[in-house]
């Protein structure tokens, strides 16, 4: 059969992520469509340790490991270090977490994509700080459990609402912006050849569902990624030079199916999940809205 | 010259089998090399590879490509098992 995505590998086999990680398919997914030509930025996150301990690699390409706010900062001093050598085929990306993209990096990350350097920025999204211990982050969804969200008695779920950054990315008028998730690796291999064909800043999200931290069996990483996208949980889309397309998808799903596999969302009653599908309707009906614009 | 914090070991020479708890194995009978379970592997643990003497649903098959199973990287995930839309990998139960 003909390979519907890149043959070569640029991550190796033997790296640390838990078994049925969904973020080490991304970082397979992404290095495909960037190829050898690149330089990589690794904040604190699930990828600062994943590519394994030292003197050990998973990677087959240069990786820079930095402070937790500065991912974005590091590829804008690596793409202008290169261009200054007239290095200016190599692809530069930074490979972030959500607590380092939402949180600790956004200021980093917003500046850069305002100073307009050509580079990749991607989001791999797990909804939580997985790799300090599930705390949540403005990346977690409404709902959720988390270790600082316990839940409990006084039901202290995560009230507020996740923060979608592709969305802010949009807002700041960045040349490209897409969301993506590991049930569709022709999708995002396609979404990453767009933005290195693009010049200029570029960002991709990547929901990777995690096996421990959302409390589901390993098996199950790319049906909780497709079901996310079937049940509009995380809608797919694109906006390339402020065109912006969202992918509907042809089967739908019903958000209960989407939540009842995972453990994080086990305590959740009837009228709560009431309350996630009127916010998913909303949103979705948001992005319909602003596709016709 | 300094002595500079560069990893230069493939993580590949490493063996991860003893993450496992169970094993996934392929019925080369039902497996028409889709190449779905290769695809979805988290660990690139799967190889691909012409060998016309594993068994296929019929010999149009034997000329592609079969996945076979990297079992020093696998670490059981169990997703490869999951994604088939033949059924043709089992996970079976490691014995200690």
């Amino acid at each position: 059969m003909p390979l519907s995505i890149p043959r070569e590998e640029y991550m190796l086999p033997g790296h640390t992520a838990c078994a049925g990680c969904g973020a080490a398919l991304s970082m397979r997914y992404v290095l495909k469509g960037m190829g050898p030509k690149s330089a990589l930025a690794i904040p604190a996150c699930c990828w600062s340790i994943i590519p394994g301990e030292f003197p050990y690699t998973a990677l087959k390409i240069p990786m820079l490991q930095t402070p937790f706010a500065a991912a974005a900062a590091a590829i804008s001093g690596l793409r202008e270090g290169l261009d200054a050598q007239g290095k200016e085929d190599y692809n530069v990306l930074a490979f972030a977490g959500d607590g380092g993209t939402a949180d600790i990096g956004l200021q980093g990350l917003s500046a850069a994509m305002e100073r307009g350097h050509n580079v990749l920025y991607v989001m791999y999204d797990n909804e939580a700080y997985m790799n300090t211990g599930i705390q949540r982050s403005g990346s977690t969804p409404f709902g959720a459990w988390t270790t600082t969200t316990p839940v409990g008695l006084k039901r202290n779920y995560k009230r507020e609402n996740k923060k979608f950054v592709a969305d802010l990315m949009i807002a700041q008028n960045v040349p490209y912006v897409a969301t993506a998730t590991i049930a569709y690796p022709e999708d995002l291999s396609r979404k990453v050849a767009v933005a290195k064909s693009i010049k200029g800043p570029k960002f991709i999200q990547i929901l990777s569902p995690c096996p421990p931290g959302w409390f589901f069996n390993s098996a199950d990483t790319v049906k909780i990624s497709r079901l996310a996208v079937e049940s509009k949980v995380f809608p797919l889309y694109e906006s390339k030079n402020g065109k912006f397309a969202l992918y509907k998808p042809a089967k739908t799903a019903s958000i209960s199916d989407y939540l009842s596999l995972q453990g994080r969302f086990g305590h959740l009653r009837e009228e709560e999940v009431r309350l996630i599908e009127e916010a998913v309707e909303k949103r979705w009906s948001s992005l319909l809205e602003k596709e016709q614009n | 010259m300094a002595i500079l914090p560069i990893t230069s070991v493939s993580s590949a020479t490493k063996e991860m089998a003893s993450w496992r708890t169970s094993k996934p194995v392929i019925e080369y009978s039902k497996c028409t090399r889709c190449e779905i379970c290769w695809k979805f592997c988290p660990d690139v643990a799967i190889d691909l590879v012409i060998d016309p003497d594993l068994k296929s649903p019929s010999d149009r098959f034997k000329t592609l490509e079969a996945p076979v199973i990297d079992y020093n990287h696998c670490k059981g995930c169990g997703i490869c098992a999951a994604e088939c839309p033949f059924g043709a990998i089992e996970m079976v139960r490691e014995e200690v």
